[in-house]
C-alpha cells in the first residue's frame, strides 16, 4: 500500500470520487436525484460527474423523493446499480413506502430473481443552523427495517472506501453523510473553527478505488476506562470529551449501524466493563436502545455500572435553541462522568 | 349572518346500490368503430378527445370495425380465446380449491381477461410486466407452466417464492412478469425507472407498468407520470378501471365526471380509454403504445374500461355493496363471449370447437392440480423449511439472523 497515490479531500470530495470511480469501473452504474446533474448537487458532492459521464448517467430527478427510489426499484431490476441522493434526510419519509416495502424486501419476497442494489445517498444530522427540516438523525427508522444496511461514515477516508462498497454491494444500502463533518472533523465546539479534513490523517484518501468492509466497526481511540459506541459527528464530540474530561475513554466508531460489528463492541465493553452510547439522534427508540440492548445481552456479567445514554433530546430539531438541543462535549462527557461513577 | 346558503361536502355514489339496477350511463360509451386512430407520432396533448372517448372495434354483432381493427391472423385470434378461457377456468377452480382450504387465499380476474391476454401479444418477449394482482392473463398469454402458478398458490414445497407470498403474488421474470408487491400503486413508479434503465442502456425492451382505478389515488401514480413523462420512458402505464376497488366505487378515486385517461393528459402523456373487454380493440390499442414507446415516442396511458364481476378477493361479499346482478347488465359485456361471437361470425370458431377446447383445458387444469397437490400445501404442511424464512433478506445471511435461525432451533 505504500506506492498508492493518496490526496487530500474533503467528506465531499472523497464521496464524489467514489462515484467517479465506480461511474468509471462499472457501465451500469448511474447517479441522480434534485439538483445533483447540472449543478452538481446542493452541497457539491456530483459536482463534474455529468460533464464526465453525460446526462444519462447523472442527471436531475424531480422532486419526489418517492419517485427517485422507486425509479431505482425498476432500474435495479433491469440490471443497474442506481446511487441517488435525496437532498436532505429529512426529505426521505416520501419514499419510506418504497424503501421500507419495496427495496428492503424485493429479494425475499421474490426469492431472489428481482434485487434492488440501490445506494440511497442522504445528508444527515445538525450544527447547520438547518432546523427541524434539515438536521435529523433517521438512522433507527432505517435500522429496524429487515433487508436494508444504514452505514453512516464520519471522515473522507471511511465515506469514500464505505461508499464504494456501498455501491458495489448487493443489498440496498441506506447511506448516511453526517453534512457537519463534509468540511472537517467539528467535535461540538460550535464557537471555535473547525480544523479542516487537510490537516487530519482520515483526510488523505487514496486517489482510486478501495473499499471500506460494510459490517466492521472502528476503534478509532483506543482507551481503557470506558467504551463509547457512537457513529457519524458524535465520534469527534466523544473525541473532545474524553481529552477534556481526561477519561480514556475507548471510543468506537460504527461506520455500519445495521448489521454491526458486534465483536467489536463486545471485545471493547469486556475489557472495560463499562459502555455509554451517544448519537445526536432522538433518544426514545433510537438506535442507542438496541445498542444498549446488545451489550446487555452480550456483556451483562462484564458490566460495572448501567450503560450511560447521550443523545439529543425527545424534541423536534429548534432552529435557534440548535446548541442546547446538541449533544455537544460538555453533556457528553457528565454522561461519561456517570459511566465512571456508579 | 352570511348571505350565502352552507356549504355542502360531496361524497359521490354509485348510481346503484344492492337491490337496484345500477345506471351505467356514467361510462360514456362510443360506437364501434367511431374513435379516429392517430398516427403514433402524435403529440400527446392532441390525444385529448381520445382521452374522453372510447375505442371499440367489435360491434355488438361481432364485426370488427373502424380505423383500430389489428392485423391479427384467426390463429392469434383462437390462441387469445384460449388463453382467456384458460385463466378463466383456472380462477374457477382455485377459488374452489381456496374453499376447501386448499390455499388460503385467491383472487380471480373474471370479466377482465381480454386485458391482460391480449396485452401480452402485443409486447415482444424481453419486454417487462410490473403488474397487479389481477393480471394473471399476462401468464396464461406467455404460457407459464400452470404447475409452476399452482406450486405458487399452494405454498408447497415447490413454491418459487418459498412460501414467502400470499398466493397470486407471483413473480416470474423469465415470462416478463415482475414480482407482485401486495402494496399498491408502488410497482408504476418501477416500470418507468425499468424504461428508463432501457434507454439508458440504448435497448429496445419497454415496460409495461399496471394498476387498478382505485390506487391512481396513491401518490406513487402520479410520480410515475411525472417520471415517465419527463424522462420520455418507454413505457405503458396501464390503468385497469373494473369500476370497484373492494367496496369502494371508481367515483371515490376521482373518475367522476373525468376519466382516468385524462390523468395523463395533464401530465403531457399520450391517452387513451379502451373498451377493455374488447379483445381486438386491446390488441390494438397495446400495440400503439408498445409502437410509440419503442420508437422512442415516450410512455402512453391507457384505461382500459372494464368491469370486476368477481368479489375483490375470496375474503370480499361485493353483494354487501353493488347489485348482485349487475355484470349481467355492464354495457361492455364478456370478453370471452365477445371473441367468441366474433370468431364465429367469420367462420373461424364454433360452439363445438368452443365446448370442445373448455372441455380440454379443464381436464389440463385439473390434471396440473392433481400434480401441484402431490408437491403438498399449506393446509397440509408440505411448506418450505421454516429455516429458509432466513434465507433471502440479505445477499449473504448476516452474523444475527443466523443467531435468530439458532434460537428458533432450525
Amino acid at each position: 500500500m505504500a506506492d498508492v497515490k493518496t490526496t487530500p479531500m474533503t467528506m465531499i470530495q472523497a464521496l464524489r470520487s467514489a462515484m467517479d470511480v465506480m461511474l468509471e469501473r462499472d457501465d451500469n452504474v448511474v447517479v441522480y436525484g434534485e439538483d445533483v446533474g447540472y449543478f452538481g448537487g446542493v452541497f457539491r458532492c456530483t459536482e463534474g460527474l455529468q460533464q464526465k459521464y453525460g446526462k444519462s448517467r447523472v442527471f436531475d430527478a424531480p422532486i419526489s423523493e418517492s419517485g427517485i427510489v422507486g425509479t431505482a426499484v425498476g432500474m435495479g431490476a433491469y440490471g443497474l446499480r442506481p446511487v441517488v441522493e435525496i437532498q436532505f434526510a429529512d426529505y426521505v419519509y416520501p419514499a419510506t413506502d418504497q424503501i421500507v416495502s419495496e427495496v428492503a424486501r424485493l429479494r425475499y419476497r421474490s426469492a431472489g430473481e428481482f434485487i434492488a442494489p440501490l445506494t440511497i445517498r442522504m445528508p444527515c444530522g445538525g450544527g447547520i443552523y438547518g432546523g427541524q427540516t434539515h438536521s435529523q438523525s433517521p438512522e433507527a427508522y432505517f435500522t429496524h427495517v429487515c433487508g436494508l444496511r444504514t452505514v453512516m461514515p464520519s471522515n473522507p477516508y471511511d465515506a469514500k472506501g464505505l461508499l464504494i462498497a456501498s455501491i458495489e454491494c448487493d443489498d440496498p444500502v441506506i447511506f448516511l453523510e453526517p453534512k457537519r463533518l463534509y468540511n472537517g472533523p467539528f467535535d461540538g465546539h460550535h464557537d471555535r473553527p473547525v480544523t479542516p479534513w487537510s490537516k487530519h490523517p482520515l483526510g488523505e484518501v487514496p486517489d482510486g478505488y478501495y473499499t471500506v468492509p460494510l459490517d466492521s466497526a472502528a476503534v478509532y481511540r483506543p482507551g481503557s476506562e470506558l467504551t463509547v459506541i457512537t457513529y457519524g459527528t458524535m465520534v469527534y464530540v466523544a473525541e473532545a470529551a474524553a481529552q477534556e474530561s481526561g477519561i480514556d475513554a475507548e471510543i468506537i466508531d460504527l461506520r455500519s449501524l445495521w448489521p454491526l460489528d458486534l465483536a467489536t463492541i463486545v471485545n471493547s465493553v469486556k475489557k472495560t466493563g463499562r459502555c455509554a452510547v451517544v448519537h445526536e439522534a432522538t433518544r426514545t427508540s433510537g438506535f442507542g436502545a438496541e445498542l444498549i440492548a446488545l451489550v446487555q445481552e452480550h456483556c451483562f456479567y462484564h458490566l460495572e455500572a448501567p450503560i450511560e445514554r447521550v443523545t439529543g433530546w425527545d424534541t423536534p430539531y429548534p432552529h435557534a435553541q440548535e446548541w442546547a438541543y446538541f449533544p455537544g462535549p460538555t453533556r457528553v462527557a457528565e454522561g461519561f462522568k456517570r459511566a465512571l461513577e456508579k | 349572518m352570511s348571505q350565502h346558503a352552507p356549504l355542502r361536502l360531496h361524497v359521490p355514489e354509485p348510481t346503484g346500490r344492492p337491490g337496484q339496477h345500477t345506471d351505467f350511463s356514467y361510462l360514456h360509451l362510443s360506437p364501434a368503430g367511431a374513435v379516429r386512430r392517430p398516427p403514433i407520432d402524435t403529440q400527446p396533448v392532441e390525444t385529448s378527445d381520445l382521452a374522453f372517448a372510447l375505442i371499440r372495434v367489435l360491434d355488438d354483432d361481432g364485426n370488427a370495425v373502424g380505423p383500430w381493427v389489428p392485423e391479427l391472423t384467426p390463429e392469434q385470434l383462437r390462441f387469445g380465446l384460449r388463453a382467456m378461457l384458460k385463466t378463466r377456468i383456472f380462477d374457477a377452480r382455485m377459488l374452489i380449491a381456496q374453499r376447501q382450504k386448499k390455499l388460503s387465499f385467491y383472487m380471480q380476474c373474471l370479466g377482465e381477461e381480454a386485458i391482460a391476454v391480449a396485452h401480452a401479444l402485443a409486447l415482444e418477449p424481453g419486454d417487462m410486466n410490473f403488474p397487479t394482482y389481477r393480471q394473471q392473463g399476462l401468464l396464461m398469454a406467455r404460457e407459464v407452466p400452470l404447475v409452476e402458478l399452482m406450486c405458487q398458490l399452494f405454498s408447497n414445497q415447490r413454491d418459487p417464492m418459498k412460501g414467502r407470498q400470499l398466493p397470486v403474488l407471483y413473480s416470474f421474470r423469465k415470462y416478463g412478469f415482475f414480482s407482485i408487491s401486495g402494496n399498491l400503486a408502488t410497482q408504476m413508479p418501477q416500470a418507468v425507472g425499468w424504461g428508463m434503465a432501457s434507454a439508458i442502456k440504448g435497448d429496445t425492451k419497454i415496460a409495461s407498468g399496471w394498476i387498478g382505478d382505485g390506487s391512481t389515488a396513491e401518490a406513487d401514480f402520479h410520480t410515475a407520470l411525472t417520471f415517465a413523462h419527463v424522462y420520455r420512458a418507454p413505457v405503458i402505464i396501464n390503468v385497469v378501471n373494473n369500476q370497484w376497488a373492494i367496496s369502494t366505487f371508481e367515483a371515490i378515486a376521482g373518475g367522476e365526471g373525468t376519466t382516468f385517461a385524462a390523468r395523463g393528459i395533464g401530465a403531457g402523456i399520450a391517452s387513451l380509454r379502451v373498451d377493455g373487454n374488447d379483445f381486438l380493440a386491446v390488441h390494438a390499442a397495446s400495440r400503439w403504445a408498445a409502437d410509440r414507446a419503442r420508437n422512442n415516442l415516450g410512455p402512453t396511458l391507457i384505461e382500459w374500461v372494464t368491469y370486476r364481476a368477481g368479489a375483490h378477493s375470496t375474503s370480499d361479499d361485493p353483494t354487501k355493496y353493488r347489485p348482485a346482478d349487475d355484470w349481467q347488465h355492464f354495457p361492455l359485456g364478456d370478453p370471452v363471449a365477445r371473441l367468441k361471437q366474433h370468431l364465429i361470425a367469420r367462420g373461424e370458431w364454433s360452439e363445438d370447437r368452443h365446448a370442445a377446447a373448455q372441455k380440454e383445458l379443464e381436464a389440463e387444469i385439473a390434471a396440473a392440480q392433481k400434480e401441484a397437490e402431490s408437491y403438498g400445501s399449506l393446509a397440509d404442511g408440505h411448506v418450505h423449511s421454516a429455516a429458509s424464512m432466513f434465507e433471502d433478506v440479505y445477499k449473504d445471511m448476516p452474523a444475527h439472523l443466523l443467531r435468530q435461525r439458532q434460537e428458533l432451533g432450525v
